[in-house]
């Protein structure tokens, strides 16, 4: 899977509850995720979703299980997140709805364009490019579905 | 020579595993985007019900018409289905699986973070997310990778008031917030085995405050009997050698009461360093410490007195609530003013029932202080029960007295 997008720089320690609040939960509408995404953190971050790459601190996703956090991030148009850790339900929750998620260090610059190939295994930022953490084969093949629904849909 | 871990997945650090699970269960959050999810997949199967179990927790009563109609359709799924239902008023999740479903050696999985609660018991106990568990609803099994794990070696005992949650906080400041990621803490060493099990489950309840997949200890004879009384016949668990990626040397004796600050659960600063900051609220309750000890040591403080500021008491499940009931603490909380809520996250979550207002300071016995969590605008301290108590009646943090 490759990729592109505006880099959006965000700090480390971003816990699901930042992402989106629990006070906009109980809904099966997501727009309403989408509206409200990142709300509490930084409301000017929204409008500069579509598109664009999150290149993140480490322990991007920590707290909350919601998976209404990664939802919100990927309907609001996000192509990937890229930080050197994930906490891992988020990272878990993020390949199961298909948004790609890559452990790496990379230096953000805000909306410099930001390439991956996660088969090749690598992040281009600034014309510098990084190594990526792989993939375990099964969360690959997740991801190329599409998310863990259409694999189910595929493998019955 | 395996960690518990490896010995309950059957395999070896960093090995990915497909393995059945023995329980599954869900909030009437996560419940729903579960169902919707699993519908999505085709709701071809579900897993063996009795494995699946359902709880309302997160907002009980429901508190507005939307919040009633989403539970609605998951309690009649669950009841349609025979999923195993705790219904409102049930308690917390973590609470109630702790309560005599949970046994040693089992593999457990929960749609919600704190499932690394009843690892205490000496199972592999970890959160999900929907789409997982929608896929373990469909199959009964899901993939670890099966985490290194970091040795918490405990000695010593707790002695004046310090708290097991005085402990949990401090070894998240030395761990930090992330320091657990992808890691099973295992809580070892003669320490481990002076602590009883609510102490435990307050412990392995913060592991997740690290990024931690798990927080474990190996089932003992405290953990046999506390079993035992529900019921449940299982043996002791016996800790093999094995390698820990790191190593934490923890003197029960060195902990003292502790408070972590906004918004960072791993920042704390002795409880002496606050005193006198005022109150808006203080909160007891949560998976970390809403159960019958902590409701007992709350009550025993401020029994004879008057809460200065509006206290918030919420018991961790209907069986807190019918010991306290039955042994007279809960009159004791209800004369010395304060609040009891319906079994339950309550304010936990900011969702209902005791929400902050902008610039509000909370004390809460909870696990979590990020920013707006309670309220956008509100502060939160996390504390001891101790803490929160002594606070209570002078509505300003105050250091608790050694017992
Ligand atoms: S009490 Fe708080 S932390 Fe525990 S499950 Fe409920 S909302 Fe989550």
């Amino acid at each position: 899977m490759q990729g592109s997008g505006h880099a959006v720089c965000l700090g480390a320690d971003i816990d699901t509850d930042l992402v989106i609040a629990g006070r906009y939960l109980r809904t099966k509408d997501h727009s309403l995720w989408v509206a409200h995404v990142f709300e509490d953190l930084d409301s000017a971050i929204a409008p500069r979703l579509k598109g664009a790459v999150i290149v993140a601190g480490k322990n991007f996703g920590c707290g909350s299980s919601r998976e209404q956090a990664a939802i919100a991030i990927h309907e609001a148009g996000v192509v990937a997140v890229i930080a050197p850790s994930f906490a891992r339900i988020f990272f878990r929750n993020a390949i199961n709805i298909g948004l790609p998620v890559i452990e790496c260090s990379v230096t953000c610059t805000a909306n410099q364009n930001v390439r991956f190939d996660l088969a090749e295994g690598w992040v281009e930022a600034a014309g510098k490019k990084y190594p990526i953490r792989p993939l375990s084969p099964r969360m690959q093949e997740i991801l190329a579905a599409g998310g863990l629904v259409n694999y189910w849909k595929a493998h019955p | 020579m395996s960690t518990l871990s490896e010995r309950i997945l059957g395999a070896t650090a960093g090995e990915y595993v497909d393995h059945k699970v023995d329980r599954a269960y869900v909030c009437d959050g996560t419940g729903m985007l579960t169902l919707e999810t699993w519908k999505r997949m085709g709701a071809a199967r579900l897993a063996d019900a009795s494995c699946l179990h359902v709880f309302f927790d997160h907002i009980v009563p429901a508190n507005n018409s939307t919040t009633a109609t989403l539970q609605h359709e998951l309690r009649e799924f669950a009841n349609s289905s025979f999923l195993s239902l705790s219904d409102i008023g049930g308690g917390i999740c973590h609470q109630v699986m702790s309560e005599g479903i949970v046994l040693p050696g089992e593999v457990v999985v929960g749609a919600d973070s704190h499932s690394c609660t009843p690892g205490a018991f000496g199972a592999f106990s970890t959160g999900v997310g929907a789409t997982d568990m929608a896929a373990i609803w469909l199959t009964g099994e899901t993939w670890f990778r099966v985490p290194d794990s970091i040795g918490l070696h405990l000695s010593g005992s707790l002695h004046g008031a310090a708290e097991a949650k005085d402990l949990a906080l401090s070894y998240v400041n030395r761990l930090g917030m992330d320091g657990g990621t992808y890691c099973a803490l295992e809580f070892v060493g003669e320490g481990a085995k002076t602590l009883q099990m609510d102490e435990r489950l307050t412990l392995c309840n913060m592991a997740v405050e690290t990024g931690a997949k798990t927080g474990m200890f190996y089932a003992d004879d405290i953990t046999v009997s506390y079993l035992a009384a529900k019921g449940q016949k299982v043996s002791a668990q016996v800790p093999e050698s094995c390698t820990y990626i790191r190593n934490l040397e923890i003197d029960l004796a060195d902990i003292v009461p502790v408070i972590a600050v906004p918004h960072r659960v791993d920042t704390i600063k002795p409880v002496q360093d606050l005193a006198g900051l005022p109150l808006d609220q203080v909160f007891v309750g949560t998976c970390t410490n809403g159960r019958y000890s902590d409701l007992a040591r709350l009550a025993k403080i401020v029994k004879g007195g008057k809460v200065a500021v509006r206290t918030i008491v919420v018991p961790a499940s209907r069986q807190v609530l019918a010991d306290a009931a039955r042994t007279g603490i809960l009159s004791d909380l209800i004369s010395a003013g304060c609040t009891i809520g319906t079994p339950g996250c309550g304010p936990c979550l900011g969702a209902h029932m005791g929400v902050l207002g902008e610039g509000e300071v909370c004390l809460s016995t909870a696990n979590r202080n990020f920013r707006n969590r309670m309220g956008v605008g509100g502060e939160i301290y996390l504390s001891s029960v101790a803490t929160a108590a002594a606070s209570a009646l002078k509505g300003e943090i105050t250091e608790p007295e050694v017992a």
